[in-house]
């Protein structure tokens, strides 16, 4: 996988950190002197809705935002946001996502089930899944808020034209400096997973 | 790629232009996709810009009116059903223009990620006579936001920057330039300050002859001091390709990654519209199509013109556009995407109130009063959902109050023993906003329902917001607060009941009492927002699992942080759960506990 035109969708749930993620993206894109834009969505993600944010990273990029069947990579904090949005995902795409499940207050209230097999159902699609428990990870690194680290560590390792350096130079740009020790210990996590 | 290049958001870029602009002052009310503009502005130096949180966007409008007549470049920011609220000004000072630039920021939400409608700014405008830039990434918002402040001042006008959410909300390279400020002197002139019918009958007339100027502007004429339209706003790219593509902003991105060989035009000033640069492209081309979000805008425009164009034809004006639709209108393609391997049915996931949050407890206590309830915007329009489903209706900041009056006033006339069960909920932001007004309403007209003020010291939908109740102002200076009790008193409400909505018992007890009289009340329901800092419960709950009997009295209260497992057990989530008791008073068995 290159740099020189990727989709890369990252979903999850409010609270668990895409909105930083994508900054990470960004960041370390813009030093390795491609184009890139950004796409978030503002306003309910505090409130533990279902979030989606797009990095979009080539020679020239127009729309900031990934349609459907647009996503070269969909990065997922929680396995059911994965099967929401995988419709986003280019036939034969990759999905990397964690299987922490995040129950919606439908299932909570009983209205509704949290689909069973959720992975085994990925796995059917015609898509490429990495699934791990990317919050044991994490918290293991030291804080289970650096799913969001991890992730994106897995999928340095598939970006073949981006050096190491620079992911570890944009990580240090995006988070705060008491919280490097911790991220770069998930990056590796992730990168060497 | 230069390395001086910043990732920044639509946004950023906006307070960035203003900023670079020589603004001086700016006022805004908080609104989604709005917000950070003026968040962006409060981080640079007090002594070089003077911003402020104002109560509404009339206000915003109208300090930043007063600053642009005193002499210094003004900006105020809201979202697009805030310019209904700051319209009546808006129509106006196109009448007096302007003495330094002056720009109104509003942002639209097509697809309403977090609003009630999808009205379209550019109606505003065209009725108002100002001038429209709308640009596509967050260079053009820098850029158009310096070049607004410039057409404001060279054609004494506002000028509207028109943002969409995915403007707004997107991040791309900018280059950042220097600020320059030019500041004018205040000159008294009631002929163009001062609108009685006098005044505003000759005013009227300078507005159309500015229209004309405008007009010519858009299509390259020079204007005063040799000012030219720059050949970043309206530009065609030209092609062999016999189809045309007028479009402009967001829409532009999409259809230019989709299009890889059309021609294009795209236009960066949409109000008022070039009729010779959109004449010259339309004869050059076959299939004239024009890619719009929301209404024909500039459809109808060239279908004035007597020129055959396509738009509405191919698109909805529901919700935004995107390259899928745009691709599957032109070419009948659907997208080549992953599915599932079999259905599976995906439970939805809405935002819901926070852990902790001080709404839950109010919507908890109305579901189960069967009361009827007028909503009002904020956070709390989420008790409309499950599991509480207390509140009836909701149209638009500060209506909660008017409209809980006036189905009382309806009721009784129509002879309902039990109207005045009718109650108004809205957050404290919002009741300043406009909500004051609709109380007074209630007082002076001789209402009997019951206005609930949910005080939760801040503004929370959009963020955080200080606001005029809490006692700070924008950069977090301390203030006078709005006295709410002394306010409701003031205009004439002597029932008035502050009350912690966390205590139930106490709440309930507040609502009843209220409903039962035939007086008009309000009942201030003051507990802080979860998400403040200063705001700690000490840490997650626990359930002790040899006293609970899963009887699920503790999951009503619908708080994302408690679960039952598939065995029938609850559990708590000490990732989620910040410990606020609230449930603790809920379990028969006394189970919850720290």
């Amino acid at each position: 996988m290159k740099s020189d035109n990727l989709n890369i969708l990252i979903v999850g749930v409010g609270g668990q950190g895409t909105l930083l993620a994508s900054k990470f993206l960004g960041s370390v894109a813009k030093l390795f002197g491609r184009d890139v834009k950004v796409s978030e969505v503002h306003g309910m993600s505090q409130r533990g809705g279902s979030v989606i944010t797009c990095v979009k990273i080539g020679e020239k990029v127009y729309s900031p935002v990934i349609d459907l069947g647009e996503a070269d990579v969909m990065l997922s904090f929680e396995q059911l946001e994965a099967a929401r949005w995988i419709g986003y995902l280019k036939k034969g795409g990759k999905v990397i996502t964690s299987t922490q499940k995040i129950e919606p207050m439908s299932v909570v209230l009983g209205q509704a089930k949290y689909p069973e097999n959720v992975i085994d159902g990925l796995m059917k699609s015609g898509a490429d899944i990495t699934a791990f428990d990317a919050f044991s990870v994490a918290e293991e690194c030291g804080s289970g808020k650096a799913v969001n680290i991890v992730l994106c560590g897995v999928l340095s390792k598939l970006i073949d034209d981006i050096p190491e350096e620079l992911w570890l130079e944009a990580l240090k740009a995006t988070v705060p400096a008491k919280l490097l020790e911790i991220n770069t210990k998930a990056f590796e996590a992730g990168r060497n997973r | 790629m230069k390395s001086d290049m910043e990732l920044m958001l639509g946004n950023e870029a906006v307070a960035r232009g203003a900023y670079e602009a020589g603004v001086i002052t700016v006022a805004s009310y908080p609104g989604t996709p709005s917000t950070e503009i003026t968040e962006f502005i409060s981080k640079y130096d007090a002594s070089e810009v003077y911003c402020e949180w104002a109560p509404n966007e009339k206000v915003a409008a109208e300090v930043a009116i007063g600053s642009s007549f005193a002499g210094a470049r003004s900006m105020c920011c809201m979202k697009h059903v805030g310019l209904n609220v700051a319209a009546d000004p808006l129509y106006t000072v196109s009448y007096t223009g302007v003495n330094a630039g002056l720009v109104f920021v509003v942002a639209d939400d097509p697809g309403m990620f977090s609003s009630q409608n999808e009205q379209d700014t550019r109606f505003h405008a065209l009725s108002a006579h100002v001038p429209v830039l709308e640009p596509s990434d967050s260079e053009e918002c820098i850029k158009f936001t310096k070049l607004a402040f410039d057409i404001s001042e060279a054609f004494d006008t506002p000028v509207i920057l028109r943002l969409t959410t995915r403007v707004a909300h997107q991040r791309s390279l900018v280059v950042k330039g220097e600020r320059k400020v030019s500041a004018k002197s205040y000159k008294k002139d009631i002929w163009k300050y001062a609108m009685m019918p006098a005044m505003a009958k000759k005013r009227h007339i300078a507005v159309d002859a500015r229209q004309k100027r405008l007009e010519d502007f858009a299509c390259g004429a020079k204007e005063d001091l040799s000012f030219t339209i720059p050949n970043f706003v309206d530009y065609a790219e030209n092609s062999k390709e016999k189809t045309g593509i007028i479009t402009y902003g967001i829409c532009y991105q999409y259809a230019r990654e989709v299009f890889k060989d059309a021609s294009f035009l795209k236009l960066g000033l949409t109000y008022p519209l070039p009729e010779k640069t959109i004449r010259e492209f339309a004869s050059n081309v076959k299939n004239l199509i024009v890619v719009e979000e929301l209404e024909p805008f500039i459809e109808n425009y060239i279908k004035t013109l007597g020129i055959e164009v396509t738009g509405k034809k191919l698109f909805t004006n529901q919700g935004e556009l995107g390259t899928a639709s745009i691709r599957k209108a032109f070419y009948g393609v659907e997208p080549e995407n992953e599915s599932l391997g079999e259905d599976v049915a995906i439970p939805p996931r809405p935002p819901v109130f926070c852990a902790g949050c001080p709404h839950r407890a109010v919507f908890y206590v109305l579901s189960k009063m069967g009361l009827r309830v007028c909503g009002d915007i904020g956070c709390y329009s989420m008790g409309a959902q499950a599991p509480y489903a207390a509140i009836d209706s909701v149209i638009c900041m500060g209506a909660s109050v008017s409209m809980a009056h006036g189905m009382t006033k309806a009721m009784t006339q129509c002879g309902e023993v039990d109207s005045q069960k009718t109650v108004a909920v809205i957050g404290d932001s919002t009741f300043i906003h406009s909500g004051i007004t609709s109380l007074i309403d209630v007082a002076y007209n001789k209402g009997i329902s019951t206005t609930i003020i949910l005080d939760n010291s801040i503004t929370g939908m959009t963020g955080h917001q200080q606001n005029p109740a809490m006692g700070f102002t924008i950069r977090n200076e301390q203030t006078v607060a709005t006295d709410l009790v002394k306010l409701a008193n003031a205009i004439g409400i002597t029932d008035v009941t502050v009350v912690d909505p966390f205590d139930m018992k106490a709440f309930r007890e507040a609502v009843k009492g209220a409903t039962e009289r035939n007086n008009p009340s309000v009942i201030i329901a003051q507990r802080p927002c979860a998400l403040l800092k200063y705001v700690k419960y000490g840490g997650p709950a626990r359930i002790d699992t040899a006293k609970c009997i899963k009887c699920g009295s503790c999951m009503r209260l619908g708080c994302p942080a408690i679960n039952k497992k598939e065995d029938g057990s609850i559990v708590i989530d000490g990732s989620q759960c910040v410990g606020c008791g609230l449930c603790f008073g809920l379990c028969p068995k006394s189970a919850i506990s720290k």
